[in-house]
């Protein structure tokens, strides 16, 4: 009975991409110019096919009851291998050995369709992840109470909102008795309060004994929900091991160690037509270089850079600073009372152009270990066009500039100096 | 001890059986997604499945109109309005089932891609809810058989026979079409003249009687001659077919039938790949 859940053995997966690598459809007229041309070559034009392999050599076990966390950039791998362990697409190489019914909740609402109503779509989104229609009718209630969706169930879900279909579409899946549960980025929409909900669901799934496999960017909550991770890069796994570590590890990995980031090519940067982003980087002194490691002891200036295509706008430049387990330390933003100096730009209008904005950490305010920066630039008030998560990743270095009475580690997410006094009363 | 849901996941080389297991672990999918067909085509629409009675009425009308009152063709003894609706049908059944299954694999590219359950439920399900709309249309030929006077003999115990070569001919041509349309969209357009065509190439608007001998047998490679002279057998009590004719036709659409199948095996590993 202690046999692994899952077990993945040497698995990989090749795709065939097009020259320029946008081939998706075939039409006939090609292939028969295709047999054409191998008759008078001899062979075929194999090579304007070139090969990826989107996972190779990968082997792990999971066990029953585990929940394991899948992280890695884009390309990474991790939704291939979801779609080999779900059955979607077969494997080039390898075996997968399941011991267990799999279920999985991939993106929202896939299997609805948007002209059939709550109930119609539930017992259909059902019986297509493969449950019984006795079990969905004995399941109904509460599938509709979780999804708090009760008086819209007659409703079309194409007039839902898109929290509401996310309710509707995880408290299906997350009710179906399978031994095996595939999550995938699941939990990015919706609510505070139903995120919580999920993985309350999720923690008590596990605690039924089912697996559960979660692909997220969302690092705290592979934090907080997984033992164990992961770590996939360019379709071979990194490591595999406790999920603080590995987090770690995949922090440090992402986007740059040099503490900055520069999209060369502006069609792949964060953004749209409005606004999108050119660099983002971390500097101290030195405003020429910049560094992933800084000294606690002076200032950090964080540095968004981003187009402006349209005249006369209002922007705003902010950050999100998250620690090493995800928690938002703190935001901050170029508005006119949240900026401790006059931002000599806010509220002016802006014509086109590139645009930075920088913000500066005092010295000794932050804590020792690793930080990562969310940067945000959005129109007036409120108006985000831009948030990217976990862009610049940097790590406070402690010189030891406040440990000159003791020798031990501060604790707390940050550390300011503060002043004291004591006074003799009597 | 073997745990019940024990699966190994590998490449799959070479003939690849059908699990019958599996499909019938996910028989109420077929129901359901046949359901959904007929739900949302029928969803905003002000008579509904009422489109199911019309389309083939109006069709009728005209095909006796001009091939009965003005071509005047021969009609077997029987009223030229009803021997046309007893082919119409199950032609609109095949029509029909064979071009919505035709595009249900690539019409249902987001599940594919997202969850795994057997692919061929897929143009199985869409043959099912063409089969809803001419069991609809069936009630059609029972008012006419009523008005026209005409007693069912009993060949009609013959019917269901004709009716599953008719749903075989449709799924035989669907499984083909809708893997071949995962990796060629140019079926979209063959599809269209292939009914088209076939409306000609089958004795829909005419009594078979009318074809010359020479040309018989080449003519019942068509599985839906041998439906259409047996809907009208069963149905009518018309002079009885020609069984070689009806041999012929079986033997073709269980050769398109088992090929697609093969053919549809072979591709669906690829499907969430490609499509």
């Amino acid at each position: 009975m202690n046999k692994p859940m899952i077990s993945i053995r040497d698995i990989g997966k090749k795709y065939l991409l097009g020259v320029g690598g946008g081939e998706r459809y075939k039409a006939l007229r090609d292939v028969i110019a295709n047999s054409v041309k191998k008759i008078f070559r001899g062979k075929a034009s194999k090579e304007s096919l070139k090969q990826i392999w989107a996972l190779k050599n990968l082997s792990f076990d999971v066990k029953r009851g585990e929940k394991i966390g899948i992280i890695g950039s884009n390309g990474a791998g991790k939704s291939t291998l979801l779609k080999l362990i779900s059955c979607i697409t077969e494997p080039t190489e390898g075996e997968i050995h399941l011991r267990g019914r799999v279920s999985s909740l991939l993106e929202v609402g896939t299997g609805f369709h948007p002209e059939l109503t709550g109930k119609e779509n539930i017992f259909m989104n059902a019986a297509i992840l493969g449950m019984r229609k006795a079990e969905v009718k004995r399941k109904y209630d509460e599938i509709v109470a979780f999804a708090e969706v009760e008086k819209f169930l007659s409703t079309p879900v194409k007039r839902y909102s898109s929290g509401m279909y996310v309710r509707l579409a995880f408290a299906v899946a997350a009710h179906l008795e399978s031994e095996i549960l595939i999550v995938d980025e699941v939990l990015a929409v919706g609510d505070t309060a139903f995120q919580k909900k999920c993985l309350g669901k999720m923690e008590n799934v596990t605690k039924e004994g089912r697996t559960v496999l979660i692909v997220s960017h969302n690092m705290p909550l592979i934090l907080n929900f997984c033992q164990r991770t992961v770590l996939l890069d360019k379709g071979k796994m990194v490591s595999d091991g406790k999920t603080s570590d590995i987090v770690q590890q995949y922090l440090s990995m992402a986007r740059s160690g040099s503490g900055e980031v520069v999209w060369k090519n502006s069609e792949d940067a964060p953004g749209n037509d409005i606004v999108r982003l050119r660099s983002v980087r971390i500097f101290q002194d030195d405003k020429t270089s910049s560094t992933a490691n800084v000294d606690i002891s002076k200032d950090i200036s964080i540095e968004i850079s981003y187009w402006n295509f349209t005249n006369d706008v209002s922007l705003f430049a902010a950050i999100q600073l998250h620690d090493k387990m995800g928690t938002v330390v703190f935001c901050s933003s170029s508005h006119k009372s949240i900026s401790s100096m006059y931002d000599g730009w806010y509220g002016r209008l802006y014509p086109a152009g590139l645009f930075r904005s920088v913000c500066s950490l005092p010295k000794n305010f932050l804590n020792e270990g690793m930080y990562s920066v969310t940067a945000i630039v959005g129109r007036a008030v409120a108006d985000t066009q831009i948030m990217e998560k976990n862009v610049v990743v940097f790590n406070v270095n402690d010189t030891g500039e406040m440990r000159k009475e003791f020798y031990g580690g501060w604790a707390g997410v940050i550390r300011p100096r503060l002043a004291w006094q004591t006074q003799k009363i009597t | 001890m073997m745990h019940e849901n024990y699966k190994v996941i590998k490449p799959k080389h070479g003939l690849i059986a059908i699990d019958f297991k599996e499909l019938w672990q996910y028989r109420e999918l077929f129901w359901f997604l046949a359901l959904r067909d007929i739900l949302v085509r029928y969803k905003q629409t002000v008579i509904g499945i009422a489109w199911a009675l019309i389309q083939p009425i109006l069709t009728m009308i005209v095909f006796s109109a001009i091939f009965g009152y003005l071509a005047k063709l021969p009609s077997d003894g029987v009223p030229y309005p009803i021997m046309v609706y007893t082919a119409l049908l199950p032609w609109q059944f095949f029509a029909h089932s064979m071009s919505s299954s035709s595009q249900s694999v690539v019409g249902n590219a987001g599940i594919i891609q997202k969850i795994y359950f057997p692919r061929l439920i897929i143009p199985t399900s869409a043959v099912i809810s063409g089969f809803i709309d001419f069991c609809v249309s069936f009630m059609v030929l029972i008012g006419m058989m009523a008005w026209y006077r005409i007693m069912p003999t009993g060949n009609m115990i013959f019917l269901p026979f004709f009716l599953l070569l008719a749903f075989m001919s449709a799924l035989a041509v669907g499984l083909w079409l809708s893997a071949l349309n995962v990796e060629f969209r140019d079926v979209f357009y063959i599809v269209p003249f292939l009914v088209q065509a076939g409306q000609y190439l089958s004795p829909v608007a005419y009594s078979s009687s009318i074809i010359p001998k020479k040309v018989l047998y080449l003519y019942s490679l068509n599985p839906m001659v041998g439906v259409i002279n047996g809907f009208r057998w069963s149905i009518l009590g018309t002079a009885a077919p020609n069984w070689y004719c009806i041999g012929i036709s079986f033997v073709s659409v269980l050769i398109i039938f088992v090929g697609g199948l093969y053919y549809f095996k072979k591709m669906e590993k690829t499907f969430a790949d490609i499509i």
